[in-house]
Formats: C-alpha cells, sequence, structure tokens
C-alpha cells in the first residue's frame, strides 16, 4: 500500500525560488525512507509538502490517497493527524511541563484523559524522559528536546512519522540512540521518512536512501 | 460527546488558570470594563428610580367633562351610566353647577363680580379619574368622551405627564447611547486583550495547527477568555453601582427624614442584573471573536 505518493512536484517559492522541480516518488506503509542531499537541495521542503505544510505549485501530493493540493482548509488538520512530526528546532512549549508538551497532540484530538495520560507517559518512558516529566523543557540538555519532541510526535500513534534533521546537532551516542528509537518505531509498522544528512545513522538503520540535488531527485 | 465537553473543559479551565496566573493584568482589565459598564448602568439605575419615584409622588391626571349649559337631569344621568361602564374610568365625581358658582363665589374677590350675573352662567362637570396615566391613552380618551352626546368639552390635565414622559425619553436616550459608546470601548478593550494573549501564545497555536489542531481548538479558550473578562468586568459594574448606591441611601436617608417621606434608590431587579452580566460577558466574547478572526489567519502555514 502506498503511504505518499508525489508525482511531477514543482514548489516555487514567492521570489521565484524553485525549491523542487518534477519530483516523482512513492513512499509505502511501513518503509523507512532517509532524504539526503546538501542543505538547499529540497529536502525541508520536501517533509513540507507531505505534512501539507506547504502546497505544491504544481503535480500532486497524495497522503494516504488524500490530493493535498485540492484539499478543503477544514480537512488539513484531519489530515495532519496522520503524522508525528519532528521539528529541527523542535517546537517544544516552553510555557508547560514536559509532560503538558507531550499531552498536547492528545488534548488536540481530544482524547479520554485517563487515556491520554497513560499515553503520555508511555511515549516518555520509550525516549526515557518518564523521570523528568515534571520539568520544565527549557532544563532539558539539547538530545533530551530532541528526544521529547520525538515523544510528542509518536504520542497519537500517527503512521507516519516525518522528521527533519533529528540527530541534527546531537552528538554520536544521543544520535545513535535516536536511531533505535525510529528503528523500533518502524518495526511496528510506522512508516519514516527522515530528511538527514547524518551518513553514520543511514548506515546503522540501513534505510530506502533518496538523493535531493538541486530541486530533483538523483538517483 | 464526551470528547466535545472534555475539550470544552480543559479550555475553560486553561482559560482560568491563565487569568488566575496573571492575577494584577486580570484585575486591571476586569476594572477598566467595570467602570466603563458602571456609568451606563448607574444612569439607568438613577433613572428607573426617577420614573419609580415620579409614579409614586406625581398626582393623578384628571380629565375635566363639561357638558353643554342647557343639558337636562337626563343627559347629566346618562353620562354618568356611561363613565360607570367604561374600562378605561376608574372613579369620577360629579360637579353639578350649582355647587361649582359656589366654590366659585366662596374665592375671596369674586363674590362682587358674581353677584352682577343674572343666572348661573357654569355647565354640569364630571371630574374623571382615568385609569391610564400616561399621555397617549389620556389623549385617546379625551376624544373618546368628547364624542358623547351633550358634551361641551373635556380638558385634561396631561402637560406634566406628556413633560415627565419626554424628559425620561431623552435620559432614556442618553443612557443608551452612553451605553452603546461604552459597548464599544468594551469590545475594543478585549480585542486588544485578546490580540495581546494571541502574541503571547503564537508558539503554542503555530504548533498545535502544525500537529492537527482545528481552528476551533485554537479558538476556543481565546473566546473563553473575552467572555470572562467581559462577565468579570459586568459583575464589577454591578458592584460598584451596588456602592454607589450603599453611600448615595445614607445621604438620602437624612433627607428622607427631614421631608417625612421613604427615600431610597433601588439596584437593579434580578433580571436585570442577569441581563446586565450576559451582555458584559456577550460583548467580551464578540471583541474575542473579532480578534481571532483578525489575528488567526496570520498563522495559518498553508
Amino acid at each position: 500500500m502506498t503511504h505518499i505518493a508525489l508525482s511531477g512536484v514543482s514548489k516555487r517559492y514567492s521570489g521565484g525560488h524553485d525549491a523542487l522541480a518534477g519530483v516523482s516518488l512513492n513512499i509505502a506503509a511501513g518503509e523507512m525512507v532517509f532524504i539526503t542531499g546538501h542543505s538547499g537541495a529540497g529536502k525541508s521542503t520536501l517533509l513540507k509538502l507531505m505534512a501539507a505544510i506547504e502546497r505544491p505549485t504544481s503535480g500532486t501530493v497524495l497522503v494516504n490517497g488524500q490530493n493535498i493540493g485540492t484539499l478543503r482548509p477544514r480537512g488539513i488538520p484531519f489530515l495532519r493527524r496522520n503524522f508525528g512530526l519532528v521539528f529541527q528546532d523542535h517546537k517544544l512549549l516552553f510555557d508547560r511541563s514536559v509532560f503538558d508538551n507531550v499531552m498536547l497532540p492528545l488534548d488536540i484530538v481530544g482524547f479520554d484523559r485517563r487515556e491520554a495520560v497513560r499515553r503520555a507517559r508511555a511515549a516518555l518512558d520509550k525516549v526515557g524522559l518518564l523521570q523528568k516529566e515534571k520539568a520544565q523543557p527549557i532544563t532539558l540538555s539539547g538530545g533530551e528536546q530532541q528526544r521529547l519532541c520525538i515523544a510528542r510526535a509518536i504520542v497519537h500513534r500517527p503512521a507516519i512519522l516525518l522528521a527533519d534533521e533529528p540527530t541534527g546537532n546531537l552528538d554520536a551516542d544521543y544520535a545513535a540512540a535516536i536511531g533505535d528509537l525510529l528503528r523500533a518505531f518502524n518495526q511496528v509498522g510506522v512508516t519514516i521518512v527522515l530528511a538527514t544528512h547524518d551518513l553514520q545513522l543511514a548506515a546503522r538503520l540501513n534505510p530506502r536512501i533518496i538523493e535531493v540535488r538541486a530541486g530533483r531527485l538523483a538517483s | 460527546m464526551m470528547a466535545w465537553f472534555t475539550a470544552h473543559r480543559l479550555a475553560f479551565t486553561g482559560t482560568f488558570g491563565r487569568l488566575a496566573g496573571a492575577p494584577l493584568t486580570t484585575l486591571f482589565n476586569i476594572a477598566v470594563i467595570g467602570t466603563a459598564l458602571a456609568l451606563p448602568t448607574g444612569f439607568y439605575v438613577l433613572l428607573a428610580n426617577l420614573q419609580g419615584l415620579a409614579q409614586q409622588y406625581a398626582p393623578e391626571p384628571q380629565v375635566s367633562l363639561f357638558l353643554a349649559a342647557d343639558a337636562a337631569a337626563a343627559d347629566v344621568r346618562a353620562i354618568e351610566n356611561r363613565l360607570k361602564a367604561h374600562a378605561g374610568v376608574t372613579s369620577f365625581r360629579f360637579v353639578p353647577r350649582a355647587q361649582a358658582l359656589d366654590t366659585l363665589r366662596r374665592r375671596a374677590g369674586l363674590a362682587d363680580l358674581l353677584a352682577g350675573l343674572t343666572q348661573n352662567p357654569l355647565p354640569d362637570a364630571f371630574v374623571v379619574i382615568p385609569a391610564a396615566g400616561n399621555a397617549a391613552a389620556l389623549e385617546a380618551l379625551r376624544s373618546e368622551l368628547r364624542a358623547w352626546p351633550r358634551v361641551a368639552e373635556v380638558l385634561v390635565d396631561s402637560d406634566w405627564a406628556r413633560r415627565l414622559d419626554n424628559l425620561l425619553a431623552i435620559g432614556r436616550y442618553a443612557v443608551l447611547m452612553l451605553a452603546a459608546a461604552l459597548a464599544f470601548a468594551l469590545v475594543a478593550i478585549t480585542f486588544n486583550t485578546i490580540r495581546l494573549q494571541i502574541l503571547t501564545q503564537r508558539d503554542e497555536i503555530e504548533v498545535s495547527k502544525l500537529i492537527g489542531a482545528t481552528d476551533g481548538y485554537i479558538r476556543r479558550p481565546f473566546l473563553y477568555l473575552g467572555t470572562l473578562i467581559g462577565g468579570s468586568g459586568g459583575l464589577a459594574a454591578w458592584i460598584m453601582v451596588w456602592g454607589a448606591l450603599q453611600i448615595f441611601n445614607r445621604q438620602l436617608g437624612a433627607l428622607a427624614e427631614l421631608y417625612g417621606i421613604p427615600l431610597a434608590l433601588t439596584h437593579l431587579s434580578a433580571t436585570d442584573s442577569a441581563y446586565t452580566l450576559l451582555f458584559a460577558a456577550w460583548l467580551g466574547w464578540f471583541g474575542a471573536w473579532l480578534s481571532v478572526r483578525r489575528h488567526l489567519i496570520a498563522y495559518d502555514p498553508i
């Protein structure tokens, strides 16, 4: 089953910069895909198009068979709930505890409170932050913040995990731990799409690798 | 259904927590809105009291009905029966022409003048106390009585009623205009408060949208915040007016003792109080709604 399908996708930003040009790509359910390439090659744009954060200038992006380009604005939130998003800059909320950060996606979906608390704890346990649930995110190290971002991304058990440079500025030990986490999710059937230039991580996980060069796929 | 309820409860407790987390800001906001609302509320209370007093102490309006000079006793009886049967008449009194002349004669200085008369120039008359005291009803009664047979003239001393009505109407317009202006101020205050709150929470809004929050989910806490601020402002206004009345009434008490009449201003009725609070809450909600509509669009990443 195809989870994400791009065909002839181009993205031109206002100002005339072509981030992507004619990209076609299929990602099957349960696959693990690394998108590599130099910074500025279009990795992040590719992820944003998949997550319905950007609309393509031309071509179609299908997620679970739904065309993102023609989706009504009302439908977008529900499409996004299919994803877990791991951001390069984490996007944690510093006005609330670690635990409440993880609760956010469940509050949004409107989970039963007791079940939500149980799931949030389980997600924190998976990334090894359960004993820090009451801490403020600002007090966490870079690696811990990244893991918290992952916990928030997986807490609502999304079918697809989209991660932008999840090991970006982490040292090797932390990067390895996050690699193990990703492998574990993939083994229970989560589709994983990663934008990274961490070749060590690629060597560890042995994913399908797609290289982007100046807005085109190089294969 | 359960999820919907939980979502609202979470939004509400979150809002409440946010207000309690910044007590000084919250207090000032509520004080500003309270003062803005206390002015028209206070004027309205004064007006309502004035109207009450006027109805209580103003003399009852009278209608004087004069018969034709050549009216016979049978005509008088006919008019009497019609007045008795009339629903718009509370009571009436017959003043025979002889008695009227007598009364006139007893007035100082008129006896000589009247002595020169060979016959009584005064007609028989009825003094009628109408059931309804407002100007329109009096006027209607006047035209009706005027059309009865053998009735020469009907006089209504309704000028005072009309004047009071006009004055109170002007007062009501003034209160309405003041209320409209300050309602606008309240909407503007909440609009701005919510705008600041949206700026403060821009990260949360952005992240929530990225992970699948609907517009309703994003909007809800801000709408609660606006409603809560407006409603609290309404409550503050109510308390301010109540306090002012306490002070007023202490002064009025001394005055009332002097004149030997009970004088005390009363606060809004329970219904009016409820309407005031609801209106204030609605204004807060409206200001928040406008603000959210205007400012949340900027955060849509698509």
